[in-house]
């Protein structure tokens, strides 16, 4: 028998991941993604890595890193992958080591740390202030040896539409399009691992990749496998408000020691700087004494909401807070902190080490996801899932640092199951599905091709961030998620009026894009309407109409199918058998 | 028009081998706009000046903070990323077109792939044994970090190739990337085994003797890599590398 086939698509951190474990282990691996995969969004991750090596003399372990990620998560995170990960964190650390991630060392030359949200260990390992750029390197320069041994084979500029599924419901192979000729043809595989990321996109403005769009996960969840989560989104308390993003200033600046503040006075019209510290309000400090600025996503987002929108004092009466390093030496702030202090000063002028930078918080991380097993795998037999597209690791709140290191384990875990998986596979009945599978999808692009109509595919798009944003992330009441969830039955009516103002068939990313948007506008109403059934508070969701987390009802994952159009939810218990869960109070 | 507006004009090619020409648009301003964002608001209303419907404009872009060398263009004659370069501090009208060094996909979109396949050819990987675990790494000291980091955070987005007065058919040369990738690589504890092949694949035509130390590289470089002194210094080596082999053989 031929080595089994294996499709991966995406070439982020996860994906990447996966490629190199299959490939080590000799299996061929075709690799798909839209752009180049050395530019996939993991590139954008600043600020490092976690892992309890425990080289601070503080008696770190790998157990209280997984209490860390599991209260972090308020109890949400299956407990039994999250602890296998956190204990392979030390052993992922020193892989990415000796494949050349200039990591930031110590004098005596061992890996420094620093630390991070939602934790008092210094356990976060980073490089410079550009980690996931350094990360996704090393993979990538692994990806490139193994391709240029002929195990591995490209597809970059190809986009994923849909998985092509058995008689039997069993995948496979998948089918993509060709962003340049607009090819669209399938793929045979033993078994597909979706890595695609998250799904930033359905809010306009996040602080994601302009590829984030969740568009394949959506499309699989159309094709039956189920959405776990939804309605868990990270919200970063600091994100810089942009035009066309919202771009991230990492927690690294916190853990270095910045410190967010506001005037104690509405309309206080003297310079930052030049505010006595009387005068300064630094409400995290204040609330929460034991961690500080370094409390929680979450929590300090909610805190700085509180600030602007309920006591009224963002600056110049403005939805922002300063994030002040200015009491920091220079020298430190630039060895430490360079790479993100220098996207505010490019973005928005001002240096930082001078003046304190203006912050608000931004959508941010996908926790929800594609459903999977403790394999990675997910309901439709052959489809294996790993990084942001998945739900396993977080919870309902990922703690930083922590995605880096759980797209690096998932994507090693699905890689040699989808290898295992495949090689007990039995053969395919006729053609397995292909012909029927690209039938459907031209079908699909000739419709979009001769629509007649006035709407514009990016303007439908502005218009669901809008509303996405303003009903579904930081604070969440009923009677306005149902508003939200009408705009998007009206985008859906809307959409088969788009008009392609290019119906060329050459790298058409108008075209490209409208695609996506239909698989956005479903994928929002799974994030909609699981926020709406979610009658609690917990982590990252919060309902001021049910401030308290809700054990009882709620200590449960969320399941999203897609039942004759519309999302049908249902509620999985989750694996609490190691750490029992108690009130999270930072 | 009341409101404040912008001047941009894109030079628009449908495909590899039609023919370029200029559309003119004019934008309302927002503060803190950059030419992706204006790229942006034409897809959401693609009309040119004069009113005419147009197309969406073709480019490349993903992370939109200068991290994932999609988005590089020349604008008014200048060689950079678009993502950050800020309308504001932009003479109008503002003039966009694809780089000039690779072959045109579609506008904006060029074919930068040549990049991916030097790298290739000068072996930029630590070549590891597996990725089972076998314990922490090499030591490394600071010192060698922060002369290793600089060099590890090109972005691969071909700048220093575009204004590489060098780099052209002619020569076949390989850029400034690529030889500080070989410079990365050979000074790493392990990746050093691989010293002599990369040197060697720089050695005849198309490698770093073709380099005219005409320093525009290391200006145009929007990650501010040391490339001259990296050019400076595989060059070095390469030298040493031929009299050995010369000397061996
Ligand atoms: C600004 C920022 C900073 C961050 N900092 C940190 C940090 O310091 N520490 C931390 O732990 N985490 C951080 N995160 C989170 C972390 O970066 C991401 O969760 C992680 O990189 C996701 O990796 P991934 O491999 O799952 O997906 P991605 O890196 O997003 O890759 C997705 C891949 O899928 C491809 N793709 C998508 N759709 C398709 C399709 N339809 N067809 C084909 N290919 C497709 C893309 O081309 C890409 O290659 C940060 C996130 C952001 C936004
Ligand atoms: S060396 Fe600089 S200019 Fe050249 S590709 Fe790398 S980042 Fe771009
Ligand atoms: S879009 Fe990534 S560098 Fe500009």
């Amino acid at each position: 028998m031929a080595a089994p086939k294996i499709i991966v698509v995406g070439g982020g951190l996860a994906g990447l991941a996966a490629v190199i474990k299959i490939a080590e282990a000799g299996g061929n691996v075709d690799l798909f993604s839209i752009v180049p995969v050395k530019r996939s969004h993991s590139v954008c991750a600043q600020g490092g890595i976690n892992a309890a090596k425990n080289l601070k003399g503080e008696g770190d372990t790998t157990d209280k890193h997984f209490d860390d990620t599991i209260y972090g998560g308020d109890f949400l995170a299956n407990q039994t992958p999250v602890k296998a990960m956190c204990e392979a964190a030390p052993g992922i650390i020193d892989l990415l080591d000796r494949m050349g991630v200039p990591f930031n060392r110590t004098p005596e030359g061992l890996l420094d740390f620093r630390r991070f949200g939602g934790t008092l260990y210094h356990r976060t390992a980073f490089a410079g202030a550009t980690t996931g750029q350094q990360l996704l390197y090393a993979l990538d320069e692994q990806v490139r040896r193994y391709e240029s041994e002929g195990k591995v084979q490209k597809y970059e500029g190809w986009e994923f539409l849909s998985a092509v599924i058995d008689t039997a419901g069993v995948a496979r192979g998948i089918c993509a399009m060709d962003l340049r000729t607009m090819e669209v043809r399938t793929f045979a595989a033993d078994a597909i691992i979706m890595a695609t990321g998250g799904i930033g996109a359905i809010f306009g403005k996040s602080t994601n990749s302009v590829v984030c769009t969740g568009s394949a996960q959506s499309a699989l969840y159309q094709q039956g496998v189920y959405y776990a989560n939804g309605e868990f989104i990270q919200v970063h308390p600091t994100s810089i408000p942009g035009e066309d993003k919202l771009r991230l200033m990492s927690e690294s600046a916190r853990g270095e020691g910045g410190r967010v503040w506001v005037p104690r006075t509405l309309g206080d019209k003297r310079p930052a700087k030049s505010i006595p510290e009387g005068d300064r309000w630094y409400f995290l400090e204040e609330w929460y004494p034991k961690y500080g600025n370094l409390v929680p996503r979450d929590v300090a987002t909610r805190a700085i909401h509180k600030v602007v929108y309920e006591h009224g004092l963002g600056i110049d009466g403005q939805p922002m807070v300063y994030l002040d390093l200015t009491h920091i030496d220079r020298e430190t702030l630039n060895r430490k902190l360079e790479g993100i202090l220098e996207i505010y000063e490019k973005f928005v002028g001002d240096d930082p080490r001078e003046v304190p930078m203006k912050i608000f918080p931004g959508m941010h991380y996908t926790m929800g996801g594609l459903w999977v097993d403790f394999n990675q795998m997910t309901n439709i037999p052959g489809i294996f899932a790993a990084g942001e597209a998945e739900y396993q690791y977080h919870g309902a709140n990922r703690l930083g640092a922590n995605s880096l290191v759980s797209c690096i384990y998932g994507g090693f875990q699905s890689g040699p199951n989808a290898l295992a998986y495949a090689k007990s596979l039995p053969a395919q009945q006729g053609d397995g599905g292909h012909a029927a599978e690209l039938t459907r999808q031209k079908g699909l692009n000739q419709l979009l091709l001769s629509n007649q109509g006035t709407e514009n595919p990016f303007k439908l798009w502005r218009e669901l961030g809008d509303t996405m944003s303003k009903n579904v992330t930081v604070v969440r009441i009923n009677k306005n998620i149902e508003t939200t969830e009408a705009k998007i039955e009206e985008l859906l009516e809307r959409y088969k009026k788009v008009n392609l103002s290019d119906r060329s068939q050459w790298a058409n990313t108008s075209f490209a894009f409208a695609r996506q948007l239909y698989n956005m506008l479903e994928l929002s109403k799974v994030v909609a309407i699981g926020a709406r059934l979610r009658d609690e508070s917990r982590g990252a969701h919060f309902k001021p109409d049910f401030p308290e987390r809700n054990d009882e009802q709620f200590l449960k994952t969320t399941k999203a199918s897609f039942v004759n159009g519309a999302p049908k939810i249902e509620y999985e218990d989750v694996d609490t058998s190691l750490i029992k869960p108690r009130p999270r109070k930072y | 028009m009341a409101e404040k507006t912008i001047q941009l004009e894109v030079k628009r090619q449908a495909s590899p081998n039609a023919e370029a020409v200029w559309e003119k648009f004019e934008l309302e301003w927002r503060p803190g706009m950059n030419v992706t964002s204006a790229l942006m608001e034409i897809a959401a209303n693609p009309v040119d000046a004069s009113g005419k419907e147009t197309t969406p404009v073709t480019y490349d872009s993903n992370c939109l903070e200068e991290i994932c060398g999609s988005c590089a263009m020349v604008i008014n004659g200048k060689a950079r990323m678009a993502c950050s370069a800020l309308i504001d501090q932009l003479e109008q009208p503002i003039r966009v077109q694809p780089l000039t060094k690779f072959p045109v996909v579609r506008d904006l979109a060029v074919d930068r792939s040549v990049l991916f396949e030097n790298l290739k050819a000068v072996k930029a990987w630590v070549p590891v044994d597996g990725t089972y675990d076998l314990g922490s790494g090499p030591r490394v000291f600071p010192q060698q970090q922060e002369a290793s980091y600089p060099l590890s955070n090109c972005i691969s987005c071909t700048i220093c190739m575009e204004v590489c007065p060098q780099f052209n058919e002619a020569t076949g040369f390989v850029g400034a990337a690529t030889i500080a990738q070989t410079k990365l690589f050979n000074a790493h504890p392990t990746g050093k085994v691989y010293k002599e092949d990369r040197l060697r694949a720089l050695a005849g035509d198309g490698g770093v003797q073709e380099c005219g130390f005409a320093q525009n590289c290391v200006e145009a470089c929007p990650k501010q890599l040391p490339l001259t002194e990296a050019i400076s210094d595989v060059s070095r080596d390469v030298l040493i590398q031929k009299a050995k082999d010369f000397l061996r053989a």
